[in-house]
């Protein structure tokens, strides 16, 4: 048993820690051979892992006669198919475009999400069930099943056409089911006696939900954010449905019409991908830990 | 002390009152995105499956169970694209989640036996995941070249002979379901950590003392208590494998699911359908199969994790 005040979000969060720091489950010190036979498989599976990736960066620099000579590393390394792709397709407008929409739904996602995770897990009210089922449920449905709806209903407002298009891309993921689910847990571990006290001292409901409340759930949400930010980024079906001409595609979209037009050239195609991955895998490398923090809680609630 | 009462009788009422009306304002934009947004399309997809919507108009026809008919005629068809598609699914699923899971379970407990580098092992597992599926399925068309990828010619250097992977019929589905392995382990390596991690270390200690050797602890304790983790994970990871689209689009010839719709998959004939030939009602009609199938499995994981375990 845990003590009264720990709540099941703050075990989850303890846990979702121990995933990330490196804890031995045994004592330090003596040598053990089941060790050093983990860490011989294991290596040889980030050969596995890894490999890929380096192939993808290493056929960049490389020219297309160096292609055709098979050698590990590129002899002269070149940055031509860098500058090539760059300035001959929509590459840096798809960045923008990407960059706008993870950003505005991943804004929103963390407003509206912990809003209502907040209203749902903090106030009474009537319909307050039915209406936490009414979103739960829509977990039920695929995307796979809405994008033909969704695409009727674009055609309708005119959100495939024009600047519309970043409306028309962002709009299904504005807001989450999976996010509103993880924050009204998180609201659980902010004592209602705080909020009491806040509204006693006539601190209206809206800051009392800004400014006392959401700062301590920012563990959440940062893992909300980043969760939000690389689905987004990633999203790759509901944008090819909906951009509509390539001044709007995301990277994904774009990448892949990109191939279309370059089948063979594969120092192109790495090189688009690399322009493509390379940006997540930074962000990645850099935010590690809340990574994959992130995401052994969010598989863990959900 | 009457009137006393009454005015905090009042102020409670107001207060409560109040409360409802702050909930309700806090509510009001989401609750207007999960109607018009969620609730409005998941209906009107329904709908649409019912009727012959084939070019763009703003409606078509109803026509009943027609779709679904032709659906269900197609599937006996032996070169339709529809009986291809549940087909490969069903493969996609049944060869994907177990490889994905006996993978994830390995290096997770593999992980937890090391005491240093385990951050960077766990990022080199974990990359793959947060990147772009269809880099990664342009990554490994290129490996996968018949005869200058990197496996082929790793292959030739041991003297092997070279393999057609995705340019063959035979080979294709199995290259893809590697892939789709190869991207998606990391997250079944981080839910199986997190599990193991629950596991207290009291019982190991216990059957250590108690004589048990590793594997009986791994028979006997490990999997058993892992038994939630491994249910979530197949759920998980079978309604994944059920909507595969990106890397399949993307690694076959002109994204049409080939060579000969060997790899082609619901999804992706959804899109065809839909989005290509415009036949909305007909791809309206297997989206609903879709719901249905993973609603289905959502059903039946909810029966097996309603019993809580406790340690």
């Amino acid at each position: 048993m845990t003590t009264s005040i720990e709540t099941s979000a703050d075990r989850t969060l303890q846990l979702a820690e121990r995933v990330v720091s490196s804890g031995p489950r045994r004592p330090r010190g003596r040598f053990s051979w089941t060790e050093a036979l983990a860490y011989l498989l294991l290596s040889l599976g980030v050969v596995v892992m890894v490999t890929p990736f380096l192939w993808m960066l290493l056929t960049s620099f490389k020219s297309a006669p160096e292609l055709l000579q098979f050698a590990f590393l590129p002899e002269n390394p070149t940055l031509d198919n860098y500058i090539r792709v760059l300035t001959t397709s929509s590459f840096p407008r798809w960045y923008v475009n990407s960059i706008v929409i993870a950003v505005i739904s991943t804004a929103s996602v963390i407003f509206f999400d912990s809003l209502v995770g907040y209203t749902l897990n903090k106030f009474e009210f009537p319909g307050k069930n039915l209406i936490f089922i009414g979103i739960l449920g829509t977990l039920m449905v695929p995307t796979e099943m809405l994008i033909i709806p969704w695409y009727t209903m674009s055609v309708d407002f005119g959100w495939h056409v024009g600047v519309a298009q970043y409306w028309g891309i962002a709009f299904p993921g504005v807001i989450t089911a999976t996010g509103i689910f993880l924050m009204r847990q998180f609201f659980d571990g902010v004592p209602s006696e705080l909020l009491d006290a806040a509204r006693i001292d006539g601190v209206n409901e809206f800051g009392i939900w800004w400014r006392i409340a959401m700062p301590l759930v920012k563990p959440a949400i940062a893992a909300l954010a980043i969760f939000n930010f690389i689905g987004n980024w990633n999203a790759y079906l509901w944008p090819l449905i909906v951009a509509n001409g390539r001044n709007y595609y995301t990277l994904p979209v774009g990448l892949s019409f990109f191939r279309g037009e370059s089948t063979t050239e594969w120092e192109k195609i790495m090189t688009a991908a690399s322009l493509a991955s390379i940006p997540l895998l930074a962000v990645f490398l850099l935010f590690q830990k809340q990574i994959i923090k992130g995401i052994a809680l969010t598989g863990l609630k959900a | 002390m009457i009137l006393h009462n009454t005015g905090q009788f009042r102020m409670k009422l107001t207060l409560r009152q109040r409360q409802i009306i702050w909930a309700y304002a806090f509510l009001s934009v989401s609750l207007v995105f999960f109607i018009v947004i969620r609730w409005y399309p998941t209906l009107l997809a329904f709908n649409i499956s019912f009727r012959d919507w084939n070019v763009f108009e703003s409606s078509g026809p109803w026509v009943g169970m027609d779709n679904f008919a032709e659906i269900w005629e197609d599937a006996f068809k032996p070169r339709s694209a529809v009986r291809a598609a549940f087909t490969n699914t069903i493969l996609y699923v049944v060869y994907g989640v177990p490889l994905q899971l006996i993978f994830g379970l390995g290096i997770a407990l593999l992980l937890s036996q090391i005491r240093r580098f385990s951050a960077f092992f766990r990022v080199a597992y974990f990359a793959p995941y947060v990147t772009s599926a269809v880099a990664i399925a342009f990554v490994w068309n290129w490996l996968y070249q018949p005869q200058d990828g990197l496996i082929n010619q790793f292959l030739s250097a041991l003297h092997l002979p070279n393999q057609p992977f995705t340019s063959s019929p035979k080979q294709a589905l199995l290259s893809v379901t590697a892939v789709a392995v190869w991207q998606n382990v990391g997250f079944a390596i981080i839910i199986f950590l997190a599990g193991i991690q629950q596991i207290p270390e009291t019982y190991y200690e216990a059957a250590r003392i108690d004589g048990a050797n590793g594997w009986q602890i791994f028979w006997r304790i490990t999997l058993p208590l892992l038994n939630p983790v491994i249910v979530y994970l197949t759920v998980l990871s079978t309604i994944s494998y059920l909507r595969l689209f990106a890397l399949v689009q993307n690694m076959s010839p002109q994204g049409t699911g080939g060579p000969l719709k060997s790899t082609t998959t619901v999804v992706l004939e959804v899109y065809r359908e839909g989005f290509s030939s415009y036949n909305m009602g007909y791809a309206g009609a297997l989206t609903v199969i879709l719901f249905f199938v993973i609603l289905l499995i959502t059903v039946v994981q909810l029966k097996f994790l309603t019993r809580r375990f406790e340690y």
